[in-house]
């Protein structure tokens, strides 16, 4: 493999297979996706979009039943090497799950869980450290004016709309490259949908953004490639534009005019 | 067409049933009420006739002098036996805890499969010894062993009854802390695991205070427990009326008094209506202690 490609995509597979137990869920997915941008995975449930999207920061691995060959490259280096530090993978790899789940703390600690976790030097942040590691992520979220008074609040008190910025802001601190976004909206109503798109398409430049969603219309509006995978295969990948108006696959097309899934 | 109009106001034997069974169902549902209460008056009314009449405050909970059987001046000083008590229950504690709390821990959070299920099982098992079983090992493996380890002239004491109480408040505190810890949304666990945290990060920073009410109430069912036990408490202590000044001295506790006096004292004595104030004590502590667990638990579900 070249390495000047490598050093290109910040995400790139190459016969990446999975199985849960006995049953294959990945198929030889060869992706590449490109840093800076938003690349967003559609495809009927089950396809295998979101295992693709746990399996790149390992918290599939939970589970403990499953198995991966091939190898997932984020920036160039192989998070499946055997020397390789979970933790440190997802410290690079944010991720943004369906249901907002914040920690059970306030908005505060939930900003500053992950500082804390790797605040490598000292350990210990001053407060006024920790206050302005807070503003500046729930500022990038657009969260900052709603909730600047309610910091020291569980964060379980917020709208589902605030939670899932929350979310993402409690990522930033951490200064990951990649954020994996597993459906981020499907919980929240569509004033909320709105909301959260447009602050993800704020984000786009600064991290490489990959979002699962099974609403067309949402990749089509929010992300600049768009990668169709069915039965575990990736069908298509190309930018958004092209795949909705000019499918490359017979079963892409069939896909997003609705004849199944 | 086999639907005959007018059958609309019909009762068939499922609807006798389905109030046949409400019924019963209330009457079992009420009875736990009934039982209370009737305890309650029955406990009260041997023992209020000691707290009205003999009852000297200052002495019962302030003297260590427990002479009932006395002829010519019978002292009910019930410090001894409240100090016995509370030393045992908390030696107990500090055995116990640490040892449920890892094991809640290793069950909820590290195991898996059917290692998880053998520990359950034996840890269920556990509970079903019954305490005179734990009694005779605290008399006749434990009492030895502390003689020899800690070259003492008698292992009847604080130390063995204090272990002997811990293990058997084990597994009920293993269980109720395993459940308060599985009721953690997993989604937590992951949030935190996907923000790089470390098993044993997620555990600390997030699980652990998460659950920490129900921990709390797992705690203190097993101090209730611990005060309510009667004969493996009798067996380990030396029941001997004694202000401990160390883990090596024999104490004796309110319950083992109750059990080993109450029968051979006259009905209606003094003695026999002091018997039954120690036992609206104990019953008032424990009352206490397990609404408070029960308060903590519930605090979980409003949260």
């Amino acid at each position: 493999m070249a390495s000047t490609e490598s050093s290109r995509a910040a995400i790139e597979t190459q016969k990446l297979n999975l199985w849960y137990g006995t049953f294959q869920a990945l198929f030889d997915v060869d992706l590449e996706i490109k840093p800076g941008i938003i690349t967003s995975m559609i495809g009927p449930s089950g396809c295998g979009k979101s295992t693709f999207l746990r399996s790149v920061n390992r918290i599939n691995e939970r589970l403990g039943y499953v198995r991966t060959t091939g190898s997932i490259r984020v920036h160039g280096r192989d998070v499946y090497a055997p020397e390789v530090e979970i933790i440190q993978v997802r410290k690079q790899v944010g991720m943004v799950f369906q249901r907002p789940n914040p920690l059970p703390l306030s908005v505060r600690d939930n900003i500053l869980f992950g500082a804390r976790l790797h605040g490598e030097p000292a350990p210990k942040l001053s407060s006024s450290q920790a206050d302005e590691i807070v503003e500046t992520a729930l500022q990038k979220v657009l969260l900052w004016d709603k909730v600047k008074d309610r910091l020291n609040q569980p964060a379980i008190g917020l709208s589902l709309e605030e939670q899932q910025k929350l979310c993402i802001a409690r990522l930033l601190p951490v200064k990951p490259q990649v954020l994996l976004m597993d459906e981020p909206c499907s919980a929240l109503d569509p004033a909320g949908t709105e909301a959260v798109e447009e602050m993800i398409w704020e984000l786009r430049g600064d991290y490489t953004i990959l979002i699962v969603t099974h609403n067309m219309a949402q990749a089509r509006r929010a992300s600049e490639e768009c990668i169709f995978m069915l039965l575990g295969k990736v069908i298509e990948h190309s930018p958004t534009d092209e795949l909705f108006v000019t499918p490359g696959d017979t079963r892409t097309a069939d896909y997003i005019e609705g004849r199944y899934g | 067409m086999a639907h005959n109009a007018g059958a609309l106001d019909r009762r068939d034997t499922a609807w006798y049933v389905d109030k046949a069974v409400e019924w019963l169902v209330f009457i079992g549902g009420i009875s736990a009420i009934i039982f209370i209460v009737g305890i309650f008056v029955f406990i009260g009314k041997e023992g209020f006739g000691f707290i009205l009449g003999r009852f000297d405050f200052a002495e019962f909970f302030f003297s260590p002098r427990w002479t009932p059987t006395s002829l010519t001046n019978a002292t009910y000083g019930a410090l001894a036996l409240i100090v016995g008590t509370a030393s045992v229950t908390g030696f107990a504690m500090l055995v116990s805890v640490p040892f449920s709390l890892g094991a809640a821990i290793y069950i909820a959070e590290f195991a898996t499969g059917k290692r998880r299920e053998t520990l359950k099982v034996l840890i269920e098992m556990l509970a079903a010894i019954p305490s005179v079983v734990w009694g005779f090992i605290g008399l006749s493996l434990m009492n030895p062993l502390i003689i020899s380890v800690f070259n003492v002239p008698l292992g009847l004491n604080v130390l063995n009854a204090g272990i002997i109480l811990g293990l058997m408040a084990a597994p009920i505190m293993t269980t109720i802390a395993e459940d308060a810890l599985k009721a953690v949304p997993d989604g937590y666990r992951e949030a935190a695991e996907a923000l790089g945290a470390t098993r044993w990060q997620v555990i600390r920073q997030v699980v652990l205070p998460a659950a920490k009410n129900g921990l709390v109430a797992a705690v203190l069912l097993g101090v209730g427990r611990g005060f309510g036990e009667t004969m493996a408490v009798l067996m380990a202590t030396g029941h001997s009326i004694n202000i401990p000044s160390s883990i090596f001295d024999p104490v004796r506790a309110l319950t083992a008094t109750i059990a080993t006096e109450l029968g051979e004292t006259a009905e209606g004595s003094e003695h026999y209506q002091a018997l039954f104030a120690l036992g609206i004590l104990l019953f008032a502590v424990t009352f206490v202690i397990n609404l408070t667990a029960d308060l903590f638990v519930r605090g979980i579900k409003d949260k």
